[in-house]
């Protein structure tokens, strides 16, 4: 058990890593970012996993396991899209064609 | 010792997170960082599953494939045009994730009553939230601003009753209560999203990708996980930087966005003397004389581009004018076009525009002097002078493209129509403004056939 001040400590410092990092994002690609860290919310599926992972049957089980449903739809749509919107962004290919 | 490479892995995966996320300040870089995301998600699943929490593995690795299978699904068919209604979808689902992980913690006999309501609550209003706004960007629920009398009073009173129940359910742990909490929250990110109308909507969407971030957080308290709550806040960060940044761009303040969905439509009817005029149109093929001559373009692209489909004929025009008449073409983006921020970027990325070529609205607003035509598609409130003249209109003080300083300005446009904001846009009118009356795609098409022409 970790105590709620650390616990808020982290959060406290988190929140400024985000708004450093999230600061740093070209407004480009404003897009990706949100289906970015749309999949990387998805991390609520380690919550999900210790409430599923339990070896006895019961209706806490099954939310935990329909959470981990949920958040795995979330996951791999997220990266997946991430990554076909990321692979769009394309640098201009005949720059040198045309300086010859 | 099986705790502490727990602990390392999920150390790990949180400065991949990170990375990630950082790594999206330029597209060479962002594609290494989707899979730097990715591999961090795998640790930390890999680690949780392998830990002595877990112990049944076989229900989980099927819902995991199950799961993993539908969002790839859509992820992979989704079309570009209708990405806002999918990011709202899936915020949505891990916004309900996070509900049910609170409620099997509370099933379960959990003690941490108040991170779970907090998850529990920010959780539904993002499930609820998200799905109106799927809804009305889906086009299943009507896009304008849905609002009935009192709405803001109804609002506030339910989110009393909402802290009430949720405080009277921390001191009594009645878990039926947490039903009723759960119920409640739902319709509060109904309430909160059926008043948001077309254009506000990449300010909501951001909202609500802050809330599953914020959601995650509260789990993170109630599971007791560093994790959940480093990657929940960078998330929820994330979100409201770019509310932040989406709401500046229209000169706006968030709880206007939110809660100013009154009142507005009423200045249409507002009917100016200048109005009266009749502004001067052109014909495609007329416009693409013009275009051919020029020196320099500048593309301004709109919602109205990404519904019409045109961003690839619009690439075939651009190609055309500088390979066969040596024009410059640039694209001009202003923050809040389209449905979701950035989405501009996307079309246009998706139809092979080199991103070299497309510029946020401070680095190319200078440049718009130096241009013989801006062509403007599918856009209006955000070239609209107006917000920089006029102290009573309702978008006074939005930072605006000015395009009116380019030597002609083309509007394509279906009609005369105001924007979204309801406001005229005067630069209609202007000497040398023109309008091409039509559908994007269709009037694109045509100015392609004629410098396709020999």
């Amino acid at each position: 058990m970790i105590d709620i001040w650390a616990l808020s400590t982290i959060l406290l410092l988190a929140c400024f890593i985000g708004y450093f990092v999230v600061w740093g994002v070209s407004p480009a690609l404003h897009s990706p970012l949100m289906s970015v860290s749309n999949a990387i919310s998805g991390i609520v599926i380690i919550g999900a996993l210790i409430t599923a992972g339990v070896p006895y049957d019961g209706l806490s089980k099954n939310l935990g396991l329909f959470a981990v449903f949920l958040a795995s739809i979330n996951i791999f749509g997220g990266f997946a899209v991430s990554q076909r919107m990321l692979l769009m962004f394309k640098k201009k290919k005949k720059t040198n064609e045309e300086k010859e | 010792m099986t705790n502490n490479i727990l602990m390392s892995a999920y150390l790990i995966s949180t400065i991949l997170f990170i990375l990630s996320i950082r790594s999206l300040a330029h597209p060479e870089t962002a594609r290494k960082g989707n899979v730097l995301g990715i591999i961090g998600m795998l640790i930390a699943v890999l680690a949780t599953l392998f830990s002595p929490y877990v112990s049944d593995y076989l229900s989980v690795l099927f819902v995991i494939l199950l799961g993993g299978a539908i969002g790839s699904f859509f992820a992979l068919r989704v079309k570009m045009t209708a990405l806002p209604q999918m990011i709202a979808a899936f915020n949505g689902l891990g916004g309900l994730s996070s509900v049910c992980i609170s409620l099997a913690e509370i099933v379960a006999g959990s003690d941490m009553l108040l991170e779970n309501a907090l998850g529990l609550i920010i959780g539904a209003i993002a499930f609820s939230g998200s799905f109106v706004a799927f809804a009305k960007l889906q086009g299943i629920l009507p896009p304008k601003s849905i609002v009935f009398p009192l709405q803001n009073f109804f609002n506030f009173i339910l989110t009393i009753f909402a802290i009430c129940l949720c405080a009277y359910f921390v001191i009594g742990k009645d878990i039926n209560i947490f039903y009723a909490l759960a119920l409640l929250s739902l319709i509060l990110g109904l309430l909160l999203v059926l008043p948001i109308g077309g254009a506000d909507m990449p300010v909501i969407i951001s909202v609500l990708n802050a809330y599953s971030g914020w959601a995650a957080v509260g789990i993170g308290f109630s599971v007791n996980n560093i994790l959940l709550i480093i990657v929940g806040s960078i998330v929820g960060a994330s979100g409201a930087i770019l509310s932040y940044i989406m709401t500046k761009a229209m000169n706006r303040s968030l709880l206007n966005v939110m809660f100013g969905g009154l009142g507005k439509n009423n200045h249409a009817s507002n009917v100016n003397d200048s109005l009266q005029k009749t502004p001067k149109s052109i014909m495609p093929q007329d416009a693409a004389y013009l275009m051919e001559n020029a020196h320099k373009i500048i593309i301004v692209p709109g919602y109205g581009m990404a519904v019409a489909q045109a961003q690839h004929i619009l690439k075939t025009m651009v190609d055309d004018l500088h390979k066969k008449f040596d024009v410059e073409v640039k694209f001009a983006i202003h923050p809040v076009a389209g449905r979701m921020p950035g989405h501009m970027n996307v079309l246009l990325a998706e139809a092979n525009v080199p991103y070299e070529d497309v510029f946020e609205m401070n680095d190319i607003n200078r440049e718009f002097s130096t241009a013989d035509v801006a062509f403007v598609i599918g856009a209006n409130d955000v070239t609209n002078p107006i917000a920089k003249t006029d102290a009573s209109s309702p978008i006074y003080g939005m930072p605006i493209l000015e395009v009116e300083k380019a030597k002609t300005v083309f509007f394509v446009k279906r009609s005369l129509a105001s924007g979204y904001s309801g406001v005229e846009n005067p630069l209609f009118f202007a000497d040398n403004t023109f309008m091409i009356y039509g559908d994007a795609k269709k009037v694109t098409e045509d100015i392609v056939s004629v410098l396709e022409r020999d």
